[in-house]
């Protein structure tokens, strides 16, 4: 059989050369313009207080921000731990929960439409009415802090990877039936592979979400127990209006959101790179 | 001829659930080693046969036999029988190598077990250098050379095409036709070969059976006696004219039959 294809290198344009200029001038942007907007927000924040004459105990400037960041590094890091132990430890039980029952549906549409409606109620629900009744069931405050983050972080992860199992494509589901693969193997070579760009979509969402529901829940316990996280920081500090430290505390939550779904954009390009549509670079 | 068919189709119908009636009364035998296209317009159940015959849609009448074959439970031969869709149907997360590798692993052949047999079913659609390639990186007639080697791969005695070059461009198709003969010339598969073209079909085929549409039946069963093998000589002479003209006129009355389309 005579050999497929080929194409032999042409020499590089002009317009493929501005094209090569415009991409590299893209790659930097994409880091500088966003850079440059801190920069003046912050600058922007310091002008406005000073020139407005606000003072420090209703909006501090930047300085004495980073001054109380500084000063209470130990105790917001401690606290910041804590926080992240929920967060995560919510995520991955998400993760496990979400895609197990995803599994689970997609064996049976009995079971599918039975349980469905309940993922839904939990997710639309707000947490910050449950989580109440949650402390007074559960006596242990990590446990209860833990359901909270999960009913939020779950329900993305699950309905994106039912989503993604039913979602092979149909002539591989003959082609699989035709080969005599048992139900396990369709999942296995078939069925979950079919679903992960779905599932990496959902962990995107259920990251910041797991993250948002170990806070809200911290607020909801307040501030008996072991509670020391940061939510816990910012309701200690607002009470003795130490408004600076509630500012830190807040960036602290909000760069450890940013981070969380950077990583999970990372991970999402490292599985899916190779082969699928939303991570492939475009050549045209 | 004289042997005994490979396969005997006998009288099927086949109605769906939403009361469309796909197939009636439909009776065809195959011969072993034979190259046969199913001709016939779109919707005319040509689909629906080789899905049948393949194990993947159930019958309302008739029957499906392997006089040749021990069949299971389910009525299937307990000899390989391979797939090619129209779209190349690859897994596009799984490298060329695991896509061709896929029905062995099925049966339990670990990579190491299945390399030999996956390397030589790409080598026979002239792919060894692509084992490590994913799908996006072919073009869509190397797709479909990838498609062809994981149904060539398990050794199948019947191979089932559904319209496999129609999405094709015709350099394409007529290289991969011409390879797909060779292949066949050397292997003695029998295939059944789903086609709405009548050059195509009078090109490969050693039997051209043309369906009717609503309900879909056989209208008319050409024999294309021209030797193998066959080449640019064959699609220029008289002989591939009148076969082509033949079916083509067979195809008219089939879609003046079927004329309330
Ligand atoms: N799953 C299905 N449910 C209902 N009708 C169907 C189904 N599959 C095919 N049909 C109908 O059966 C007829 C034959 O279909 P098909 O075998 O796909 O035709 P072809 O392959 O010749 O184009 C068509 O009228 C089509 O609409
Ligand atoms: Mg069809």
């Amino acid at each position: 059989m005579s050999s497929p294809e080929t194409f032999e290198a042409m020499p590089v344009d002009p317009v493929e050369m501005r094209k090569a200029r415009a991409i590299k001038r893209e790659k930097i942007g994409r880091w500088l313009l966003p850079l440059i907007v801190v920069v003046l927000t912050i600058v922007g924040w310091d002008r406005m207080v000073v020139i407005n004459e606000i003072p420090h105990y209703i909006i501090p400037r930047p300085g004495r921000v980073l001054q109380a960041l500084i000063e209470d590094w130990s105790l917001l890091i401690g606290s910041l731990g804590t926080t992240l132990t929920i967060t995560f430890s919510a995520l991955a039980i998400a993760i496990i929960g979400g895609v197990g029952i995803a599994v689970l549906f997609a064996q049976s549409k009995w079971i599918e439409m039975s349980f469905f409606p309940y993922a839904v109620i939990l997710q639309v629900t707000p947490i910050i009415v449950i989580a109440p009744l949650i402390f007074i069931y559960v006596d242990s405050k990590f446990a209860g802090l833990l359901i909270c983050a999960w009913i939020v972080a779950f329900f993305p992860i699950l309905s994106n990877t039912t989503l993604g199992l039913n979602s092979a494509d149909h002539n591989l589901r003959d082609m699989m039936k035709l080969y005599g693969a048992s139900r396990w193997q369709t999942l296995r070579f078939l069925r979950l592979p079919a679903a992960l760009p779905f599932f990496l979509g959902g962990l995107k969402i259920a990251g910041g979400l797991s993250l948002i529901g170990a806070i809200v829940a911290e607020f909801v316990a307040g501030t008996g127990g072991i509670g020391s996280g940061l939510a816990f920081r910012i309701l200690e500090a607002s009470y003795r209006l130490n408004i600076p430290r509630m500012f830190a505390a807040i960036i602290l939550i909000s760069l450890t959101g940013v981070l969380i779904f950077m990583f999970m954009t990372f991970l999402s390009w490292l599985f899916l790179h190779k082969w699928h549509e939303s991570a492939i670079k475009r050549e045209s | 001829m004289g042997d005994k068919a490979l396969l005997s189709i006998q009288q099927i119908g086949k109605t769906f659930s939403n009361g469309t009636v796909a197939l009636q009364g439909m009776s065809m035998d195959i011969e072993q080693g034979s190259f046969v296209s199913l001709l016939g317009p779109s919707g005319c159940g040509k689909s629906t046969v080789l899905k049948i015959i393949a194990g993947l849609g159930n019958l309302t009448t008739g029957r499906v036999e392997w006089p040749t074959a021990q069949v299971d439970h389910l009525g299937r031969p307990d000899h390989e029988i391979s797939f090619v869709f129209q779209e190349p149907t690859l897994m596009q997360w799984a490298t060329v190598f695991e896509n061709v590798w896929l029905p062995l692993r099925l049966k339990g052949a670990s990579r190491r077990n299945a390399k030999d047999q996956v390397e030589e079913a790409l080598d026979m659609v002239g792919l060894k250098d692509f084992a490590t390639s994913y799908p996006r990186e072919l073009s869509g007639g190397m797709k479909m050379r990838v498609s062809i080697a994981r149904a060539l791969v398990t050794r199948p005695k019947l191979l089932l095409m559904d319209e496999p070059f129609a999405a094709l461009d015709e350099i394409t198709r007529f290289k991969l036709n011409n390879d797909l003969l060779h292949l066949w010339e050397k292997f003695n598969w029998t295939v059944i070969f789903v086609t709405h073209s009548v050059f195509e079909s009078a090109y490969l085929s050693s039997r051209i059976v043309v369906m009717a549409a609503r309900p879909g039946r056989v209208v008319a069963d050409i024999d294309v006696p021209a030797p193998y093998p066959r080449g640019e000589d064959f699609r220029t002479s008289n002989d591939y004219n009148r076969y082509c003209r033949e079916a083509s006129d067979a195809l008219h009355s089939a879609m003046q039959a079927g004329d309330h389309l």
